[in-house]
């Protein structure tokens, strides 16, 4: 908006010059010899050139750049005004009033290159191009961080600095900021009182600065006085050498900055004092040299030892065992701070509340950080899939490349160990059934190379992993006629595309033409789904026939434990995924409009979504309220709420899986222990709707 | 307690700019169309910086600085002049007639506030 409003003010502003600068060239068309109309038409067709760039006028900036030229040779007495000048000057007023209409009009009309091509021929030095170029430099420079390095920097400013509006001391606040620094001032220049001017500057300065900033963006510093001031900037350390016996001497620093000279410096070096007294006590540099070398040494020593201290401490390494017994404590440590919280909350003991609060909080960290450290990266697997994609290619006979993206992302551990198995599965498939020959691939008019690309991403609490091929495709109708050769769906089944390719994880279902020994006889992609939803994950296919495939992997953070939403139904108490969660709302059910299809439709906001009663899910019928609660959670980008008694609120929920027992159990995930030791079972959202639809 | 700043240049759609970015910024801005303008306007008003053209009509931008640079109470004030890419040589005659530093347009109004914090803080 704000562009707007300049573009604006501009815009009439321009108009404005515009009139000015016609009745200017008529003027001038009657007196070509008045340098006043020059000046004049030369100004204003600099500040069409100045502000038209600022305010996205480019184009016309572009056009009047070498009429004003051409305006200053007059200026300066280098080129006489002729009438056909006037005449084009004219005509160009013409066309920058069109141009003024809008931005995006280059100046490219007839008119304007007939324009452009007279005044670029009335300057002897054609270089139009050049000065468009240079029209990006600007005061200050982005540079890029690089790793923390020393430096000095000796900033002896021009005496009249002061006068000149700078005053030194920002500059030296501007340095350090940029990261560690001392700063010693050397004195020794300012006169005695008398013979002092006091608007001028004596003193100079030595800082020592540790940064991860470059030698450029130091430079920048001082952008507005290097040209007056002796600057001097040197790298004294660049940290990354681990020799600790490197660092400078006093005598060495002083040396190199010119301080004292070799001869000075060996002459009383021969005597055994300390150095810095020696040299200050024979007058041959003066004490803030000395103490502006013996900073600069200890700032080195210092950030070394700095730097050799995180090095040191950076990396652990912990038997894998060990932080699974972590989790497990951290696990019971959630359970029992609920039960605290309860306690408290049931004896209304202040004291003991702010206890349990403390205690609540000290435990989510607890959680969180052991949460974080059984988090390790993706890549190494990854990197598994190379070597196996190399191999299986040359078995095939055929010509395939993995790339991998998103090595850094993170997982915790245990998804990691479990996610190996079918993804290798998926990698197999894509190299065998996936993508085509080499000569086939010639023949469709792609590479004859094909590439599988294995991405990882964080969505939200989850991670993406993706298998993507620019294979064949899948053929939708091979599949649909596979799946009813073998019975897996009727003829006369109307299945959307992804339906149909939900059909390749069925069990038992191939439909390569010959079993190979890669991807064996199709036996792997329902364990793939078995897997990853074990994981409480999720698996999509999607694909294009003749470009590829993509197949995602949607993968919970962690195992342990979750944010979830405790909920009662009755006596009976559940967790939904609080991740999954958007909102709560209450509901009071008329009478009449029950019905028992299960599934209803209420209104948030303007807005239908259907819902369900978790009642009626898990058959229980007494003591219906009055009020009751519906919890809206989104799904695959589609809202469904699940009708409850009564919302209670967060929980930290540790995951106790079932037991082989209840491995058939569709609608529940998992259970949990509560505060007060009672059970709660863990709702497995995604299963009770597609169960539903 | 905000700062004045004066910008002073022919362009009304510059003055609006820089007014526009730099009160954003929570400085007060004070305009003049060139520097006989401005320095009508100085004599009152305390002042903390100023931007300044320095191709205007009436009086340049130059000879504004070395004016300003007479009064006592802008002996030491920063002064940042806008230059064009073709005036390379007015930096140094800007620079010698007593100017702080300078922005070349066309400019960013970010760029504006950079130079703005660098040499007043």
């Amino acid at each position: 908006m704000a562009v707007d409003v300049h573009q604006e003010v501009f815009i009439q502003e321009a108009q404005e010059l515009l009139t000015e600068l016609e009745s200017s060239l008529l003027e001038l068309e009657s007196d070509t010899n008045d340098l006043d109309v020059v000046a004049r038409i030369f100004r204003a067709m600099h500040t069409i050139k100045g502000s038209g760039a600022m305010f996205g006028f480019e184009n016309i900036a572009h056009l009047v750049h070498d009429i004003e030229t051409a305006y200053d040779k007059v200026r300066n007495g280098e080129l006489k005004v002729t009438k056909d000048m006037v005449d084009y000057s004219l005509r160009s007023v013409d066309v920058i009033k069109f141009m003024l209409e809008d931005p995006a009009i280059k100046a490219d009309s007839d008119e304007a290159v007939e324009i452009l091509t007279f005044f670029r021929q009335l300057q002897n030095d054609k270089k139009p191009e050049a000065a468009a170029s240079k029209e990006k430099v600007s005061a200050i420079k982005e540079t890029q961080a690089s790793d923390l390095r020393t430096f000095r920097i000796r900033f002896r400013p021009s005496q009249l600095i002061l006068m000149q509006g700078t005053n030194p001391e920002l500059l030296l606040m501007e340095l350090e900021e940029m990261g560690e620094a001392k700063i010693i001032a050397h004195t020794s220049d300012v006169p005695p009182l008398d013979e002092m001017d006091p608007e001028k500057c004596y003193t100079f300065w030595d800082i020592i600065l540790s940064t991860t900033k470059t030698e450029d963006d130091i430079k920048d510093v001082f952008i507005f006085v290097e040209d007056d001031s002796d600057i001097a900037i040197n790298t004294v350390d660049d940290l990354d050498i681990e020799d600790e016996h490197n660092s400078k001497k006093l005598g060495e620093i002083l040396l190199e900055k010119g301080d004292i000279s070799q001869e000075a410096l060996n002459k009383l070096l021969s005597e055994k004092k300390m150095l810095g007294q020696m040299l200050v006590e024979s007058g041959l540099v003066k004490p803030e040299a000395v103490e502006s070398a013996l900073q600069e040494q200890k700032h080195v020593k210092d950030m070394r030892a700095k730097k050799a201290a995180t090095d040191s401490a950076s990396s652990l390494r912990v038997p894998s065992e060990k932080l699974d017994i972590l989790v497990d404590l951290v696990g019971e440590m959630v359970t029992v701070q609920a039960r605290l919280n309860q306690t408290a909350v049931q004896e209304v003991n202040p004291e003991l509340m702010k206890i349990a609060e403390e205690v609540e909080r000290l435990v989510w960290e607890l959680r969180d950080n052991t949460m974080s450290i059984r988090m390790i990266q993706i890549g190494s697997t990854f990197s598994k899939y190379k070597r196996l994609v190399r191999d299986l290619s040359k078995e095939l006979n055929k010509d395939i490349e993995l790339l991998t993206k998103g090595e850094d992302t993170e997982l915790d551990k245990t998804v990691i160990e479990k996610l190996g198995d079918p993804l290798v599965h998926l990698v197999r498939n894509s190299l065998d059934h996936g993508i085509e020959a080499p000569n086939v691939r010639e023949k469709a008019g792609k590479p004859r190379k094909g590439t599988i690309l294995l991405t990882a991403k964080h969505s939200g609490d989850s991670v993406l992993i993706e298998i993507k091929d620019d294979g064949k495709g899948i053929d939708r109708d091979v599949i649909f006629n596979k799946a009813v050769e073998k019975g897996i769906i009727s003829e006369t089944a109307e299945l959307s595309d992804k339906e149909v390719y939900e059909l390749i994880f069925a069990a038992g279902f191939s439909t390569a033409a010959t079993v190979s020994s890669v991807s064996g006889r199709g036996v792997g992609m329902d364990v793939v789904k078995r897997n990853i939803e074990a994981l409480r994950g999720k698996v999509d296919v999607d694909s294009e026939l003749g470009k590829g495939t993509t197949i995602t992997l949607k993968l919970p953070l962690t195992l342990a434990i979750i944010d979830g939403l405790l909920v009662q139904i009755a006596e009976q108490f559940f967790i939904i995924p609080l991740s999954l969660v958007k909102e709560c709302i209450e509901f009071i059910e008329k009478k009449d409009k029950k019905s028992d299809s299960g599934r209803t439709i209420i209104k948030v906001r303007d807005e239908l979504i259907p819902y369900l009663r978790l009642r009626d899910i898990f058959g229980i019928k007494d003591n219906v309220p009055a009020i009751q609660q519906v919890v809206i959670v989104e799904l695959d980008d589609r809202k469904v709420g699940f009708m409850v008694d009564a919302v209670i609120g967060d929980h930290q929920t540790v995951i106790k899986s079932l037991g082989k027992s209840f491995k058939d159990v569709e609608c529940v995930s998992g259970a949990t222990v509560l505060g007060d030791g009672s059970v709660a079972l863990i709702i497995d959202i995604a299963k009770i709707y597609t169960s539903i639809e | 307690m905000a700062k004045t700043i004066l910008t002073v240049d022919d362009s009304a759609s510059i003055r609006q700019m820089v007014k526009f970015t730099l009160s954003k910024e929570g400085y007060n801005i004070i305009e003049a169309c060139d520097g006989k303008d401005a320095l009508s306007k100085v004599g009152s008003a305390s002042i903390d910086m100023v931007v300044t053209d320095l191709n205007m009509p009436n009086m340049d931008g130059i000879t504004l600085i070395r004016e300003l640079r007479k009064l006592p109470k802008f002996k030491f004030i920063p002064i940042i002049m806008l230059t064009t890419e073709s005036q390379d040589s007015k930096k140094a005659e800007g620079k010698s007639a007593g100017a702080t530093g300078w922005i070349v347009k066309p400019f960013k109004p970010e760029q504006l506030i950079t130079v703005t914090k660098k040499v007043l803080r």
